[in-house]
């Protein structure tokens, strides 16, 4: 499978001590391990079991998933910002795969 | 359905009852600070938007450590844990999850300091997310 693109929605812009919120979404399928295929054979699991926020290298939020998760994991948290900088965001799937992206906000 | 519903092992409330106990240690977790948001009833359990949401001044002394979320009718009952810090902010989140049939969504709620808060709601399933 080609690398699942994030989707992220982080304002451009906040003003100092501001709780703003974030949301992302992923494209992942979230083989739960409970499906069977049309020879009756387990399909065997395949999640994204882990996701991680952090500001400027601190942690933010996390979660951890498990495969009652529906696909395409969408999270949606705050943070609350003092100062300018970046988020990291990084997915890690069950075969160790992280996918990580980055996103800057202004603060003023 | 009920053919479905027979060949497939799902959790029972007990399987949940364990889980909130490894979490809290073994406490009893209390009611109160600690909304979970989910729908009445979901036509499509294959994606089910949830809340959390916890009451804390989410300083670096006094926030919401983490929040497990369960589902106890579904084969699993895990469904996420979420962790939060003081640069959280608010200790809310929000994630779509699978349920399997009708049954009860449990969150709870672990304190920096260790206390822990339980709330869970009924959510009625129309087609159950339980995959093929």
């Amino acid at each position: 499978m080609a690398d699942p693109k994030p989707r992220i929605k982080v304002p451009k812009t906040a003003s100092k001590g501001e709780v703003v919120t974030i949301k992302t979404l992923i494209s992942h399928p979230m083989e739960s391990g409970q499906r069977k295929d049309s020879a009756g054979n387990v399909i065997p699991r395949e999640i994204i079991n882990k996701f991680t926020c952090e500001f400027n290298g601190q942690p933010v939020f996390g979660c951890d998933l498990d495969p009652a998760i529906s696909a395409n994991p969408y999270m949606e948290f705050t943070a609350k910002v003092e100062e300018s900088g970046t988020f990291t965001f990084s997915w890690t799937d069950d075969l160790g795969k992280v996918i990580t992206t980055e996103e800057k906000i202004e603060v003023s | 359905f009920l053919a479905t519903a027979s060949r497939m092992a799902f959790a029972s409330a007990e399987d949940a009852e364990k889980a909130i106990s490894e979490f809290t240690g073994g406490a009893a977790p209390q009611s109160g600070k600690i909304t979970l948001t989910a729908p009445e009833i979901a036509e499509n359990g294959n994606s089910v938007p949830i809340s959390v949401s916890v009451d804390s001044p989410m300083t670096a002394d006094d926030h919401v450590a983490s929040v497990l979320v369960l589902a106890e009718g579904n084969p699993n009952p895990d469904v996420a844990t979420f962790h939060f810090t003081a640069l959280s902010g608010m200790a809310t989140a929000t994630t779509r999850i699978r349920l399997a049939r009708t049954q009860n969504v449990i969150a709870v709620a672990k304190m920096s300091d260790g206390s822990t808060y339980i709330d869970r709601k009924e959510v009625k399933v129309t087609i159950g997310g339980c995959g093929g």
